[in-house]
This record gives structure tokens, C-alpha cells and sequence, in this order.
């Protein structure tokens, strides 16, 4: 079963942090990203660019409207995200509760809906 | 791998034999399987323009073999440095009375058994045995493995060298289990096998092209496994499950790839030939071998196979079953299916009553089916807006899609035509 990971932060103090302790987190969950790929249960993820870099859009009667900036106003925003294929839930919230955001911020995890049926 | 239907059928069927007699004879699980992937493909084209040669196996164990010695010597030194030599150990003793060749059998089938076991490994979780299996044993290529997984090649790729790498690990040898692990380790294969049916099955409702052959393989494993323990009745139940659940494929899918409930499935497009080879199959089963789950499925689904109509089912054999099969086989998921043939037989109530028993059970809470299954309670019982309530909170915790829309569809029903709602379905797999 298939899960999306979403990392949260607050980019104001990500931004305030000194360099050794960023390449420290991006050491950490790279770590964690080598052991998923060689287990066979990573899928996918990236890292976002900044959440003010972000647009968000409504259509309205048919008239978009853009907006600068993420659809949530919120101090913590997501800023990365992985797709992990594993046994249980239980198994998706193991590897968040070790991705190094989970101590500072937070991770949502969310079972991604299957295309397929019930079983037999 | 193109190439005309008849030589891959042949390919396939001889593949996992070629892999047996390779690992067998050199061990190296890993590099003897690229060496047999080289050897089918040189053999897939070539058969078709040279003719298939007289002994097919052994020219594809030749072919295998000299690849695989050439590869052996090419990286000597590296392979020097790996401690493994975990299956290269001649085989252990032929495997237990009952299990045990007659003599007459190929040893080439018996390969394909003793790779199973080893593919089946049970270190191994369940997605790499089959992820394994489907490779070593059904001749599937990584990719075609991974489309029907829906990952990406290189997710299954890992998975599968992985799996291999345990098993090294393990220090599991090229050999029939012991005498006291047979059944253990048949067992898991009997899952895997069950699994893979389940994963090619459930996706045949969301509208992949590529993973019905999912069940296909299964299909045709288990008819191996079956070849060569044709007294087990385990073996014989789970193929009667599978034939018997493939039959109602064709009914199961309304337009756009919608779930059709059993009880609501047009009967006369059930595949009449598979019903008729599990109903002898299971039959034959209970009558001669000791009693198992699969077994008891098998005559679950025989049931449902047998009644003209969904109002024709017969109820209290359902349930007489459910109540056999919670007795050798107890656990939540059988209590959930045995509330709904409770519900059939005596009612709404003693159902809900069995309900609100697994509720406490943290296997169960929460889980869909089992807000479904009350749903379907309370609306046998009249109580329209406590089906609707449960069948939204079924939906709300699906996480398939097609089951989403299903559970919100009988929701939505519940709740806009009061007094008009269409006779309620079971909720039983479709």
C-alpha cells in the first residue's frame, strides 16, 4: 500500500538555522531515502521550493483567479514530500516518526488511494 | 519477451524448471537468474526461426550453464570477497513422505516446488515472496512486475535483488524443507500464491489492462503446485477458490469500472467452465482430505456459484461454513463475513450484536468493512439513517477508490429516496 509522507516546516526558522545543522537534517533523511531504496519501499519524493515561490488558483463562474503564495495561510507549510510503498500504516508512521522534521515541525502521513477494488 | 504464444507458453513453464536445475547445480540464486533470463531470451528468438530443439530444458540448462560459468569466472575476484556461498551447498534430502517424489516425476518439477519454497522464504515479507516468486518461478521481467505493482522498475528492482540477498543470507540451501517445516513453509507458499490471485483480482475492478494477468499467473502456479501434490487439500481448495472467484469476474464490474455487489451481479455471465472445475475440485477435496480454510472458502464460494439467483442462496450453509471456518481459522475477518451470513439467516439484530463484539478487536475498529457490514445491518432492520451514517463512515475510511464511490453511491441512495431503496445487497466481496 502506497503512502504520501508530507514534510512540514516552518520556513522562517529553517532559514534561521546555522548550515551545520541543515546539511545534518538533509544527511538524516538522505540516510533514510538510501535504506527505503535499498528495502524496495521507496517510490518517489522531492523537496519544494519555497512555500512564497508557490501559486494558488480558483476557478470562480468559469474565471481563474491566481494568488501568490500557498493555500494555507499557515507558519507551517509543506516543503517536501515522499511516497513510500509498505506493508502497513503502522510501517509509514515508522519511517515518519525517523524523518528529522518530525522532531523540529511535523509529517502527515496519508494513505493514497487505491485504483483497485475489494479483495476476493 | 516476443515471441508466438506457443513457445513462451513453453518458456514459462520451463523457466523456473531451468532456474531449479541451474541453482541446484552451481548455487549463486542471483547471477543464475540473470543467466536463465539470457537463456530464454536466445531461446525465444531462435526457436521460432530454428525450430524448438528436441530436449528444450536441457538446451536451456546448457545455455544457462555456460553463461553462468563464464559470468562465475568473469568476476572470480570480486565474488572472492563475498563471504556467501549460501546456496551453492549440494541438496539436502529429498523432501517427506507424502510430499515426497514417486519416482516417476520430472526433476524438473520438483525444481519448480523447491523454488517456490526458496522464493517463499518465510524471512521474507510478504511483497518481496511475491515479488520473488513472480520473477523466479513465473518468468515475469521487473518491469512487467512492477506495472502490476503500479511502482516504478527500479522500487521492484531493490525488492526482488533484496529479497535474494536475504535469502543468501539466510544460508537457505537449493532443497525441499525439512520434514518438520513441510507444511509451515507450504502454508506460506499457499498465501503467496493467494495474495497474488488477490492483487490481480481486486485491480481488475480500477481499470488496469496490464495486472488481471495477476491472477492469471496464480492461477497457473497453484495448477503446478497442484500437478505435483495433487492429495493435498489445502492445494486443491485454494485452486477451487481462485476458479470460483474468477468466474464471477466478468459480473463484477459495471460501466466505468464500478463495483457490482454480489447479490447484485448478472449470473448468467459467470464463467460456467470454472465454476464446474472448482465445484469438482472442492468437492472432491472435502471428500477425500483432512479439512482446511481454503477448503472451507472454496465451498463458501461453491455456494454463492450454485444459486440461480442472489434470493436462492443458501443462507444457513453459508453460515454452517462461516461457523466451521471461525472454528479452524478464528480471527476478525472471518467474525466480520460470518456476521453478514448471520444477518441472512437470523436476522439484523444478532448480527449487529456479533458487530459490537469486534469493535473492541484493534485489528477491526476502524476498518472499513466493518462500518460497511453495519451499514448493511441497519438497513436489513429498516433504520435508513443509520445506514446512511455508517455507509458515509465506511467510505470515509476506504482506501480504495472504486470502493469509495461504491459505499458513498449507497449512502447517497439511502438518503434521497426513503421507502424506495432497491433491495439491499450483501456486502460481500463482489
Amino acid at each position: 500500500m502506497k503512502y504520501l509522507l508530507m514534510i512540514y516546516q516552518n520556513p522562517a526558522t529553517w532559514q534561521a538555522m546555522p548550515e551545520s545543522d541543515k546539511k545534518a537534517f538533509m544527511d538524516e533523511a538522505g540516510a533514510i531515502v538510501d535504506e527505503l531504496t535499498a528495502s524496495g519501499e521507496w517510490v518517489g519524493g522531492e523537496g519544494l521550493a519555497d512555500p512564497s515561490t508557490a501559486a494558488s488558483v480558483r476557478v470562480r463562474d468559469g474565471v481563474p483567479a491566481v494568488t501568490d503564495g500557498p493555500f494555507a495561510e499557515a507558519k507551517e507549510q509543506v516543503v517536501g514530500y515522499c511516497i513510500v510503498d509498505c506493508e502497513s500504516r503502522d510501517r509509514a508512521i515508522e519511517i515518519a516518526i525517523r524523518w528529522p522534521d518530525a522532531r523540529r515541525w511535523g509529517m502527515e502521513v496519508r494513505p493514497i488511494l487505491s485504483p483497485d477494488g475489494v479483495e476476493m | 519477451m516476443r515471441t508466438d504464444a506457443g513457445t513462451e507458453r513453453l518458456l514459462r513453464e520451463l523457466a523456473p524448471q531451468v532456474l531449479g536445475a541451474v541453482v541446484r547445480r552451481y548455487g549463486h540464486f542471483d547471477a543464475a537468474e540473470d543467466a536463465v533470463q539470457e537463456a530464454l531470451l536466445a531461446a525465444a528468438t531462435q526457436w521460432p526461426v530454428q525450430g524448438v530443439p528436441e530436449r528444450p530444458r536441457g538446451w536451456l540448462v546448457t545455455v544457462a550453464s555456460r553463461r553462468l560459468t563464464d559470468q562465475l569466472r568473469s568476476d572470480e575476484a570480486r565474488r572472492r570477497r563475498e563471504a556467501a556461498a549460501a546456496m551453492a551447498e549440494p541438496p539436502g534430502p529429498p523432501g517427506p513422505a507424502g510430499a515426497a517424489p514417486d519416482g516417476e516425476r520430472a526433476s524438473g518439477q520438483d525444481d519448480t516446488l523447491t523454488l517456490l519454497f526458496l522464493c517463499c522464504h518465510p524471512e521474507l515479507t510478504p511483497a518481496s515472496q511475491l515479488a520473488l516468486t513472480l520473477r523466479a518461478v513465473g518468468g515475469l521481467t521487473t518491469a512487467e512486475i512492477a506495472r502490476a505493482f503500479l511502482v516504478p522498475e527500479s522500487t521492484m528492482a531493490q525488492r526482488i535483488s533484496r529479497a535474494k540477498q536475504r535469502i543468501a543470507a539466510t544460508g537457505a540451501r537449493f532443497a525441499a524443507p525439512p520434514a518438520g517445516e513441510w507444511a509451515g513453509r507450504l502454508r506460506v507458499v499457499l498465501h503467496v500464491l493467494y495474495l497474488m490471485f488477490n492483487e490481480g483480482y481486486a485491480a481488475t475492478s480500477g481499470g488496469e489492462t496490464s495486472r488481471p494477468e495477476l491472477t492469471a499467473e496464480a492461477i497457473r502456479l497453484t495448477r503446478a503446485v497442484r500437478r505435483l501434490l495433487p492429495g493435498d487439500g489445502e492445494v486443491a481448495g485454494l485452486l477451487a477458490l481462485m476458479l470460483l472467484t474468477e468466474a464471477r469476474r466478468p459480473a463484477r464490474c459495471g460501466p466505468g469500472g464500478a463495483l457490482v455487489p454480489l447479490a447484485e451481479q448478472d449470473r448468467t455471465r459467470w464463467d460456467q467452465e470454472l465454476i464446474h472445475e472448482g465445484l469438482a475440485l472442492v468437492t472432491g477435496a472435502l471428500t477425500t482430505a483432512p479439512l482446511g480454510a481454503y477448503q472451507i472458502e472454496a465451498a463458501i464460494a461453491a455456494v454463492h456459484a450454485e444459486a440461480a439467483t442472489a434470493a436462492g442462496t443458501d443462507w444457513p450453509q453459508i453460515l454452517a461454513l462461516y461457523n466451521l471456518l471461525e472454528r479452524i481459522s478464528p480471527g476478525p475477518v472471518v467474525t466480520l463475513n460470518r456476521a453478514v451470513a448471520v444477518a441472512m439467516v437470523r436476522g439484523p439484530r444478532p448480527a449487529l450484536d456479533l458487530l459490537a463484539a469486534l469493535e473492541t478487536d484493534e485489528r477491526m475498529a476502524g476498518h472499513h468493512r466493518l462500518a460497511a457490514v453495519r451499514a448493511h445491518c441497519h438497513e436489513l432492520a429498516g433504520d435508513r439513517g443509520a445506514a446512511a451514517g455508517d455507509y458515509r463512515a465506511a467510505a470515509r475510511t476506504a482506501t480504495s477508490l472504486p470502493e469509495r464511490r461504491y459505499l458513498e453511491a449507497r449512502a447517497a441512495q439511502l438518503a434521497a429516496a426513503p421507502g424506495r431503496a432497491r433491495a439491499a445487497g450483501t456486502v460481500g466481496s463482489p
